[in-house]
């Protein structure tokens, strides 16, 4: 694969995860558990949109098609996106949605810190700005496990069960395919196996501060990085795409 | 020595834009500017046009789009053709936001951003803020994200009001 190629590939991965979290995010707006909890989770979002927007923006100005970033985000189909399977799963109940806010967080966080040395000035600009609004989604969403995994019978079961709905689809953030390699051999990106191992003493910290039991799981499922998603990106997609499909062009 | 009468010559330009940008309002705390907020990374006055290179507060701020044409409408109004460039690296930091800003803010009713480092640790305790009105420490947050990207929200248990913090970014 062409360098060029495979960062334009690579940026929508981080664009797209950024993107379709952001978007899963924004179904709380309005139904919050309580007040604060709803402004938290619509800040999230936002912050995913900004990180997504800027990412958008630069796979547009490698587009060999002159797309525009608008483009991008909202005129390709399901097998083009190239999210994580984990960021597009149903938001379920509010541990749920904490869990994957968690799992996801402490992933990119890891992700990001290695890309500060990237050989990519924009991926490096971009992991130093994004670092800091992922730490604080992590360690909201840490407190909250935490809270969850120490309450209530009832709370300790959603937040178990919340991993366990989860879990089979972690794996899948950390794999590589033939974008990885072009990037890997030119110090744009880095090989995922160590980001695995700080991500899992990261999982393992909060999960015994928490009283989570990690499950013990054999149906992994990965495909998202080569465009191969579970049925809820799909459905999520038509939504989300409809003003632009029905009405292209549209703008505010 | 004409090259040197240029360079003199944009230098004052330059200093001119600089007072311009201190009279652009940020659009959430019109109190402060964008210049004390410490967005503005460089001015750059070159072939008859200012370069004005910003760096964004938080990745999905809104105020980001609005701070780009405010810019534009202020230094077109005093005839001024303008260029906008939006730098990532090195990342902005509230370390940038002016001694002024940081007083107008308080002044203001906005707790600014005090020291947090060991912060990164989930299980370090988080510090009390100083409430802005009453300048006691008895505080607590009540909520990690406010109204905007950059507060959060905290109440005073001295003087018994909430009160937005500017967090530490």
């Amino acid at each position: 694969m062409k360098t060029k190629d495979a960062l334009y590939n690579y940026c929508l991965r981080l664009a797209d995860s950024n993107m379709i979290h952001g978007q899963r995010l924004a179904e709380w707006c309005s139904r919050g558990p309580f007040l604060e909890e709803d402004i938290a989770l619509s800040n999230m979002s936002l912050d995913m949109f900004g990180q997504a927007e800027m990412l958008y923006e630069y796979a547009s100005s490698l587009s060999e098609d002159e797309l525009s970033a608008d483009d991008i985000a909202f005129r390709r189909s399901e097998r083009e996106y190239f999210n994580c399977l984990l960021v597009e799963q149903e938001n379920g109940d509010f541990a749920q949605t904490m869990m994957k806010v968690f799992l996801y967080s402490a992933f990119a966080k890891q992700l990001y810190e290695s890309l500060l040395n990237s050989n990519d000035e924009t991926l490096s600009g971009f992991a130093a700005k994004a670092i800091k609004e992922v730490k604080y989604h992590l360690r909201h969403s840490s407190e909250w496990l935490i809270r969850f995994g120490n309450g209530t019978d009832e709370s300790k079961m959603r937040v178990q069960q919340a991993v366990t709905n989860l879990w089979r689809f972690t794996q899948d953030m950390f794999e590589m395919n033939d974008a990885d390699t072009a990037l890997i051999d030119n110090g744009i990106s880095f090989t995922t196996d160590t980001l695995f191992a700080k991500w899992q003493l990261n999982v393992n910290e909060i999960f015994a501060a928490a009283n989570i039991n990690t499950p013990e799981i054999n149906n992994t499922i990965t495909g998202g990085h080569n465009g191969i998603h579970t049925e809820r990106l799909g459905v999520m997609l038509c939504e989300m795409q409809y003003l632009q499909r029905a009405y292209p062009d549209a703008k505010w | 020595m004409s090259s040197v009468k240029n360079t003199e010559s944009s230098k004052s330009t330059e200093s001119l834009i600089w007072a311009l940008l201190h009279t652009v309002p940020d659009p959430d705390i019109p109190v402060i500017s964008i210049v004390d907020l410490g967005i503005v990374r460089n001015v750059e006055w070159k072939n008859e046009k200012a370069i004005i290179s910003i760096t964004p507060s938080y990745s999905g701020c809104p105020a980001m789009s609005v701070f780009v044409d405010d810019i534009k409408q202020v230094l077109n109004g005093a005839g001024f053709q303008s260029e906008i460039k939006t730098i990532l690296s090195p990342a902005w930091t509230t370390e940038w936001i002016s001694q002024s800003g940081l007083d107008k803010m308080k002044a203001h009713g906005i707790a600014p951003p005090e020291d947090e480092t060991g912060m990164d640790s989930i299980f370090a305790m988080q510090k009390p803020v100083t409430c802005p009105r009453c300048n006691s420490k008895q505080t607590k947050m009540l909520n990690r994200f406010g109204s905007t990207p950059c507060k959060a929200l905290w109440y005073c248990n001295e003087c018994s009001q909430p009160f937005e913090y500017f967090k530490c970014h």
